[in-house]
């Protein structure tokens, strides 16, 4: 299976990157390379094998249901911290959410 | 004759959970504080935080499961869901996608005493809640306020078993009640704790396949809900009829113009990549717990409210108001243990204490009148010593002090005085008093003797019985 | 001797009998890094002299009024830059958290804090932990103590070279698919990855939350097990790490290890591995029989799927990690942008490197719709059979010993625009992490003139075993006392 130029821009998209011309066509490249490798996979008979999506056997690992209440300082840091406008408001900023806009994914 | 389409509507609720912290830490899961001011590295998504699940979460899921009929998944498990959002700081909400808490259940919707429909719900999952993003457009900058990130949810998707935007609106009534009786959410839809999104299409009438789907968001109410879904049956309707096609979309609700238009930007459709939460273990759940929780559910609205009508004889209609909520309910039921006639607890429950519920703005277990109040009043009523305007200040005094009736009645001197002998004293004192009122009865004007009573009820403060006094007036003043 | 070349153990017993202070052990590894480490780098960020100092009094004081915390209190040591130390910076080597300042401690920072070991700086690593050289750091490239030429190792280097120079007595690194074994491989240290789930992640920055672990960098065995016992031990932040009874891993050392049934996986000794390591290892083999251990040689079939398993769970599961790091909250965030979508690409772009960038397009693609099936899935199957392999293992053998790296140290620049060669690296330690298990590096030899790691891989939570397994072992290689003849002006002396 080949990944083409255009499956990479694709990707870039999804994962937010802005990728220049010279890296797409690394990308490209490389990810051929890997992909080839990784295709051993294929050599293995996987029809009824479980996925393994966790390493240990823990079960329902649960909290108490108490609140806290944040500490002061510490949310004052993270703000303090944060690179956007308005930080004494207590708000994180970011620029306009432009309507209309679609990310080419 | 049938009409030409048939609506299809499936609805997708995210209810937010009645906890005291958030679904992943400690902090408080309250509404309407200062900006950031519940939040932690946790929930703000920091570099090495991590996430530890809420017990009460999984209870009031689990609740929430069996209330709708579901089979609660002996397995279950978290994945991450991944899109780019500012109110979503890991960029990735944690929810459940393969392997959801609940699935299969259904939900009775009643009308009328009676069940006209089964609506399948098809599963009932956990997730957080994301933040809240506030547009400046003056400023052209967005503020982010992550109070209500991290807050517990459930989204609970329905079968495409609806039939019209009315039966929309009835089940999100009886889910709101479902939830309510359960302690599951307070439901509050303006305060974003109960959010509506829903899926219609129209079909030829007598078809099966589904129609091209429209998504709807931003109904922030359940009438909005109706009205956006009536809306959109008309607009769909126009476009079939036309030869047209509809397109596969998600529209907003309009309040305002009371239109759905069409919504771009982070609804389009996404590739969320969703896979298993390596930082939290799976659930499994066993017979006992289920069992023990299901022991625990309290008798559901939909079974009281059918049980109302049989058992005490009420209409639908009062059965619905009565079981409208548990704490009503359960006041009716206390009530009749005091004073065993269903019917006149419920007219005194609806009529009265409604009224003074309504213009205190109170709720039946916020008031110190409690079912024996309400019960001894109606056993003195019966007595036949208490007039019923009287009665209806003694509950009046009740619900504002709490005192019992027979206190009240007993410190106001407001038995009723039915004693021939002692209303006769009344009587003669009263013709004394009142020497034109005498003749102008006498000289046949009947009416008088309506003035008469009048001033004798004033010098009893009310207390003389009227149909007596009257009678005694007559009498001794000849017909 | 100068006090910097001592043990961590060595350290703390002259504090213990009153024959240093530790206000002295930190000016001797401050005078250390003063002379190596313009030729090491391998710290991103070394705490203000004066800092240290006073919290080097203050644990004398205590230690004066016969209060001391543990063994290790006022040994001075290094934490690898991706675990959170309040208010000092926590980049992960990355442009995108260069001037982050954590505002809380990550579990490990605070054990090693109660402990009183005395933190004197952040050390350097591949950005974001991926990478097998620390070339990858957005800084600058770590030096190999004992040929500054050459590659540390990664993505712990910084933490195995600071190690290695006699910079700190001991670190913590983190190892995602080897991260922790194969730099302490390369730099001639101990390096344990412990069982997953019994050192708390939390506060370690996430690279691939159901690989990563955190654990010790030491300059011998027992100095790892002293080491882990304090970072070791359940955390109700962490809802992966496992409920347990502490266990003193020190009192596994020096038993007798005559008897262990040991297996020699025949796969580990195939693909690409280098004669020189082949031979070293298998020297280390001979001892264990004298040593009374059974060696037999076993097959374990699917190895050699790890590493293509490993690149899909680990990239899939970055590509998420390492989305949150978009300029909203913290850390970097690009100037000159107009709207939402354009702070994203920008921040992102500019302030990853190319390593980072590669892995979360690998990650991203891998979950993609369409091809979930084929690349995450089936790679989570995989990771099936290669548990398996150990279970079975495992139900005849107490141990498996196979090299820990396929070569030693190799030159720097080598293998940056390849980097499948440069995953190669990682091919014998994947596993480990795929299978949860726990598995240690300790240096067997040298191969012109480089160490040689032989790595030794557990049952979970039998780390010691292990422990007690690689003391006895590491009496008999000979290698302790080997040292880097690295000088202040960086120029290499013959190893004696
Ligand atoms: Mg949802
Ligand atoms: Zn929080």
């Amino acid at each position: 299976m080949n990944v083409s130029k255009k499956e990479v821009e694709h990707v870039a998209a999804l994962a937010r990157l802005a990728l220049s011309e010279e890296e797409k066509i690394l990308y490209t490249d490389q990810f051929n390379v890997i992909l080839e490798y990784i295709h051993r996979l294929n050599e293995l008979n996987l029809e009824n094998i479980d996925p393994m999506t966790h390493v240990q056997q823990l079960r329902n690992v649960l909290r108490k249901d108490i609140a806290k209440g944040s500490e002061k300082e510490l949310v004052v840091r993270i703000l303090e911290e944060s690179p956007g406008k308005e930080k004494e408001k207590g708000f994180f900023s970011v620029p306009p959410v432009i309507e209309g806009f679609e990310m080419e994914e | 004759m049938s009409p030409e389409y048939e609506v299809v509507i499936g609805l997708e609720v995210h209810v937010e959970l009645l906890t005291e912290s958030k679904i992943f830490c400690s902090c408080p899961n309250r509404f309407g504080e200062a900006p950031n001011t519940n939040v932690c590295p946790v929930c703000l998504g920091l570099p090495g935080s991590l996430p530890v699940f809420n017990e009460s979460v999984l209870e009031l899921a689990v609740r929430a499961s069996l209330a709708l009929n579901c089979t609660v998944s002996s397995y279950s498990k978290f994945d991450r869901k991944n899109y780019f959002y500012p109110d979503l700081p890991k960029a990735y909400q944690v929810s459940q996608y393969d392997f959801p808490l609940a699935k299969e259940g259904f939900l009775d919707l009643l009308k009328d005493g009676r069940s006209i429909r089964k609506v399948r719900i098809e599963r009932l999952h956990l997730e957080e809640d994301a933040g809240k993003l506030i547009h400046d457009q003056k400023e052209s900058i967005s503020y982010v306020d992550y109070n209500r990130c991290g807050v517990p949810l459930v989204e609970i998707v329905t079968a495409p078993d609806l039939r019209s935007p009315g039966e929309a609106h009835l089940f999100l009534d009886w889910l709101k009640k479902i939830l309510l009786y359960t302690g599951v959410s307070d439901c509050k839809m303006e305060e974003g704790s109960l959010r509506c999104d829903a899926n219609i299409s129209l079909r030829p009438s007598g078809t099966e396949t589904l129609g091209r789907k429209v998504e709807i968001k931003n109904m922030n109410s359940f009438r909005a809900v109706q009205k956006g879904l009536e809306y959109e049956v008309i607009r769909q309707k126009q476009i079939l009829r036309a030869g047209g096609r509809v397109a596969m979309e998600t529209r907003r609700w309009d309040e305002e113009k009371g239109v759905t238009a069409e919504m771009r930007g982070k609804e389009e459709a996404h590739d969320y990549r969703y896979f298993p939460e390596p930082d939290l273990p799976p659930l499994m759940l066993d017979e006992n717990f289920l069992s023990r929780m299901k022991g625990e559910l309290p008798e559901l609205p939909e079974k009281r409210y059918l049980r109302f009508m049989e058992s005490y004889g009420l209409s639908p209609y009062q059965a619905e108001i009565i079981t409208s909520s548990k704490n009503l309910a359960d006041f009716f039921e206390d009530t009749l243990l005091h004073y065993p006639h269903s019917q006149k607890v419920s007219n005194w429950l609806t009529g009265e204490l409604f009224g003074l519920l309504k213009t205190s703005v109170k709720e039946i277990d916020d008031i110190p009148l409690t079912p024996l109040h309400l019960g001894e009043l109606l056993k003195i009523l019966d007595e036949g010593t208490l007039s019923s305007t009287l009665a209806k200040e003694v509950l009046e005094e009740s619900f504002l002090s709490g005192k019992l009736p027979r206190e009240i009645v007993q410190e106001k001197g407001l038995l009723q005085i039915s004693g021939e002998k002692e209303l006769l004293l009344i009587v003669e004192d009263v013709i004394n008093n009142y020497p034109a009122a005498v003749k102008d009865y006498s000289d046949g004007n009947k009416k008088a003797v309506g003035f008469l009573v009048g001033q004798a009820m004033k010098q009893t403060r009310g207390q003389a019985n009227p149909q007596v006094i009257t009678e005694l007036f007559k009498k001794r003043l000849g017909k | 001797m100068n006090l910097y070349e001592k043990t961590a153990y060595d350290a703390a017993m002259a504090l213990e009998k009153k024959e240093v202070t530790s206000v002295e052990l930190v000016e001797s590894v401050l005078g250390r890094i003063s002379e190596v480490e313009k030729n090491v780098k391998g710290f991103i960020h070394l705490i203000e002299r004066e800092t240290i100092l006073e919290e080097a009094r203050e644990i004398d004081r205590l230690r004066a009024k016969g209060q001391r915390s543990s063994i290790l209190a006022g040994v001075p040591m290094a934490l690898k830059d991706n675990m959170c130390t309040m208010g000092i910076p926590t980049t992960c080597a990355s442009r995108i958290l260069e001037d982050y300042r954590p505002p809380y401690n990550a579990h490990v920072t605070e054990k090693l804090q109660q402990a009183g070991t005395v933190l004197i700086g952040k050390a350097n690593m591949d950005e974001f932990a991926m990478g097998s050289s620390t070339e990858n750091s957005a800084f600058y490239p770590t030096h190999n103590p004992w040929d500054t030429n050459r590659v540390p190792g990664g993505s712990s280097g910084g933490s195995a070279a600071l190690v290695a120079a006699d910079e700190v007595f001991f670190s913590l690194g983190s190892d995602t698919g080897g991260s922790v074994r194969q730099p302490a491989s390369l730099c001639g240290v101990v390096g344990l990855k412990p069982t997953y789930g019994l050192v708390s992640r939390y506060g370690l920055i996430a690279f691939a939350s159901s690989l990563d672990q955190i654990g010790p960098l030491t300059k011998d065995v027992r100095d790892c097990a002293m080491v882990l016992e304090i970072i070791a031990g359940n955390d109700s932040r962490d809802s992966t790490s496992v409920p347990r009874e502490k266990e003193s891993y020190s009192s596994y050392l020096g038993r007798d290890i005559k008897g262990f049934k040991v297996a020699m996986p025949k796969e580990y000794f195939q693909e690409g591995i280098e004669e020189a390591v082949r031979e070293s290892v298998m020297n280390a083999v001979v001892l264990c029989i004298k040593l009374g251990v059974e060696v037999e040689e076993v097959s374990m079939p699917h190895t050699s799927y790890a590493l293509p398993c490993y690149y899909l769970v680990g990239t899939a599961e970055a590509s998420s990690n390492l989305a949150r790091y978009d300029g909203v909250q913290y850390g970097f965030r690009a100037p000159d942008q107009d709207n939402l979508i354009e702070l994203y690409l920008k921040t992102r772009s500019q302030g990853f490197g190319s390593e980072v960038k590669r892995r979360i397009m690998l990650g991203t693609y891998a979950l993609s719709s369409g091809y979930y099936d084929a690349y995450y899935l089936n790679s989570l199957k995989a990771r099936t059979l290669i548990r398996q392999d150990f279970e079975n293992v495992f139900q005849n053998y107490d141990l498996i010993i196979t090299p820990t790296s396929p070569s030693p140290a190799f030159v720097r620049g080598e293998r940056l625009d390849d980097p499948l060669t440069m995953y190669l690296s990682d091919i014998y330690t994947t596993t480990a992490n795929l299978a949860g298990v726990p598995a240690i590096s300790i240096p067997c030899g040298l191969a012109d003139g480089l160490p040689v790691g032989l790595q030794i891989i557990g049952r979970p939570f039998d780390e010691g075993r292990m422990l007690q397994f690689c003391f006895a072992l590491e009496k008999m290689l000979g290698f302790k006392g080997l040292k880097p003849k690295i000088s202040a002006d960086g120029v290499l002396k013959d190893v004696s």
